[in-house]
């Protein structure tokens, strides 16, 4: 879609009289234009470009040396982070993996049914409990974390991932109900009406014609669970205070407050690794990122 | 997509032809629909009462109480908030975040137009240097980016390096209470990568015959931004502003990490959640925690409520 726009504008500078006579002027701006951009995302970008370069320096050295590229590449941060905690780092990078993965298919199976129901089928009460749907996008969770922690501790969930998981499997991400909704509003009803036509019940509609077709919409949503959960504090913070139950999050708070100020190179070693997954789903699904944001931002 | 979208049948609910059955027949159809979207919203439901409306209600409740875990929830009335009024710290807490909204949502949302605007005149590599405003967006509020900013801003760290290259004595930023709170200003201004996505999906809506026209009328580049770009643009500015007030009041990872989950120095980071997550996770005062946490849900409401009342006055929807 970028190089559509790019070769439209092209063609239409080209085209005009007068800009062909101004064209080496119209190259410098065009230049300058990419070099301040360039410029900024490196300003943009240079703290995480530093901190993999300090994550090869040895710890006195990042303290004496700004410059992007280490004089000496050593490794061994990585293998001192990796066992500075009671367990090896993978051993968090599992636990974190698992909440993320269950919550990611609980997401996208409860969210897309709710979506379903709310894009597709008429029910009594359907506007008010729409309405009250988006209200609770915007609910801080700090006003319901107290009672939360109250009823998890009812049910002896503290220190489980329970806390963390069931609600997932719950529908209470109302963002991602809401971008499905608005998904699913844009497709055809004709499939449905055509799939009801040759005997299909809401089950089938919803599961072999909806479903499908709904690929970026869940994609999306599978995306932000996966970077949103990993990346969360907030609740792994208070659910979690067994050390060996401990994500990357916490175990990198744990590390940061334990070893603190003398063992930068580690720390960034292991913060590095901790944001990895990161910049990994990024790269592969920025355009489902971007659509995502674009779609419930301004529809 | 980005068609079906403009397509959404929001009027196909009303416009389906009223069957031509006889009326029991319809309302049985009608009741088997509404069974299946029970079942369907069935997860949403259950969360709904159990994760989401009953703690609403209880942390209400709560609120009244002095309540420790150890023993039953004490009825006291309006004894927590008669604390509130007296109690320094959350004043301080209240000064550090209505600081910190105030002044980086501005500054986060001027950069990410600049941005949009300067990336949407068809500049090549578009979504290469996207990409690149993007990625920090999806990385600021963690644990690792919060570390990371620790040391950047550290006595010895990045700033202070780069500062003594040109000759300048640096001091510690995130240690002085005086600049600590300047330091997370940075880092939400850092993440002006999503509103800037907003901003360029809202640009690209805007119909060029606009601009066609204020070129035949000879308007400068100038008088477009001002009389055509910015008007049209003025619901998604105000989508982004209602967005990021909403989330940056509950900021709470950055100065966790950042202060050592102290607030400090001096309760120059103390952010509201910060605060609220120590009256109760750090003390188990569930009751004034929950009148804390109240108070935010009013406050984050109270502005998002004038937010709405003031769009009036400068958002244009269409005509």
């Amino acid at each position: 879609m970028a190089t559509d726009i790019d070769n439209i504008s092209d063609v239409t500078t080209g085209t005009r009289g007068p800009t062909k006579i101004r064209r080496p002027a119209e190259r410098r701006r065009r230049l300058l234009k990419h070099a301040l951009l360039i410029l900024f995302g490196f300003i943009m970008l240079y703290p995480l470009l530093w901190m993999l370069s300090s994550s090869f320096k040895p710890s006195d050295v990042i303290f004496r040396e700004p410059s992007l590229i280490p004089s000496v590449f050593d490794f061994s941060n990585y293998s001192r982070g990796w066992t500075a905690l009671a367990r090896p780092f993978h051993h968090y990078m599992f636990n974190s993996a698992v909440i993320v993965v269950a919550s990611v298919i609980g997401n996208l199976l409860t969210c897309s049914m709710a979506a379903y129901a709310f894009a597709r089928l008429e029910f009594r009460g359907k506007k008010w409990f729409f309405a009250a749907m988006l209200a609770t996008i915007m609910l801080p969770i700090h006003v319901v974390i107290v009672p939360q922690y109250i009823l998890f501790s009812e049910l002896d969930w503290i220190n489980t991932y329970y806390p963390l998981i069931v609600p997932k499997f719950l529908a209470t991400d109302a963002f991602f109900i809401f971008l499905m909704v608005q998904f699913i509003r844009g497709l055809p009803r004709e499939l449905d009406d055509a799939a009801r036509i040759d005997g299909c019940g809401h089950v089938r509609i919803y599961w072999r014609v909806i479903m499908p077709l709904c690929t970026p919409a869940l994609a999306t949503t599978a995306i932000f669970t996966f970077i949103w959960v990993w990346n969360d504090f907030y609740s792994q913070l208070i659910f979690l205070t067994d050390p060996d139950l401990y994500t990357v999050p916490v175990a990198l708070r744990t590390f940061v407050d334990s070893q603190g100020e003398s063992a930068w190179g580690p720390l960034f070693a292991m913060s590095l690794v901790a944001l990895g997954p990161i910049f990994g789903f990024f790269l592969a699904g920025q355009r489902y990122l971007v659509r995502g944001i674009a779609t419930t931002g301004i529809k | 997509m980005a068609d079906a979208v403009r397509e959404s049948p929001v009027t196909t609910l009303d416009e389906r032809p009223a069957p031509a059955r006889p009326k029991r027949q319809r309302s049985s159809l009608a009741k088997r629909e509404g069974r299946a979207a029970y079942l369907f919203l069935a997860p949403w439901f259950v969360g709904m009462g159990l994760i989401t409306i009953g703690p609403i209600l209880g942390s209400l409740y709560l609120s009244f109480t002095q309540y420790s875990l150890l023993q039953p929830p004490e009825w006291i009335g309006l004894d927590n908030f008669q604390r509130m009024l007296e109690d320094e710290r959350l004043h301080a807490a209240l000064r550090v975040t209505f600081t910190y909204v105030f002044v980086s949502v501005p500054l986060q949302l001027a950069l990410a137009l600049a941005l949009a605007f300067f990336l949407d005149k068809g500049v090549r590599g578009l979504t290469i240097y996207r990409s690149v405003y993007y990625l920090p967006s999806l990385l600021g509020s963690s644990v690792a980016i919060a570390i990371l900013w620790r040391q950047i801003f550290g006595t010895e760290g990045l700033i202070n390096q780069l500062l003594a290259l040109v000759g300048i004595q640096g001091q510690g930023w995130v240690s002085h209470p005086d600049h600590a709170l300047s330091t997370l200003i940075v880092l939400n201004v850092w993440t002006f990568g999503s509103p800037m996505v907003i901003f360029l999906a809202g640009l690209r809506q805007i119909p060029t015959m606009y601009y066609e026209a204020a070129d035949v009328d000879g308007a400068s580049g100038f008088t477009k931004f001002w009389r055509i770009t910015i008007p049209l643009l003025t619901p998604i500015i105000f989508f982004n502003l209602v967005l990021q007030i909403i989330g940056s009041f509950q900021t709470f990872t950055q100065a966790f990490i950042v202060s050592g989950g102290t607030g400090g120095p001096a309760d120059s980071t103390l952010f509201y959640t910060l605060y609220v997550y120590q009256r109760g996770f750090g003390s188990f005062e569930m009751g004034y925690a929950s009148a804390l946490a109240w108070f935010l849900l009013v406050v984050i409401a109270g502005f998002t409520a004038i937010n709405f009342l003031a769009a009036k006055r400068w958002v244009h929807y269409g005509d």
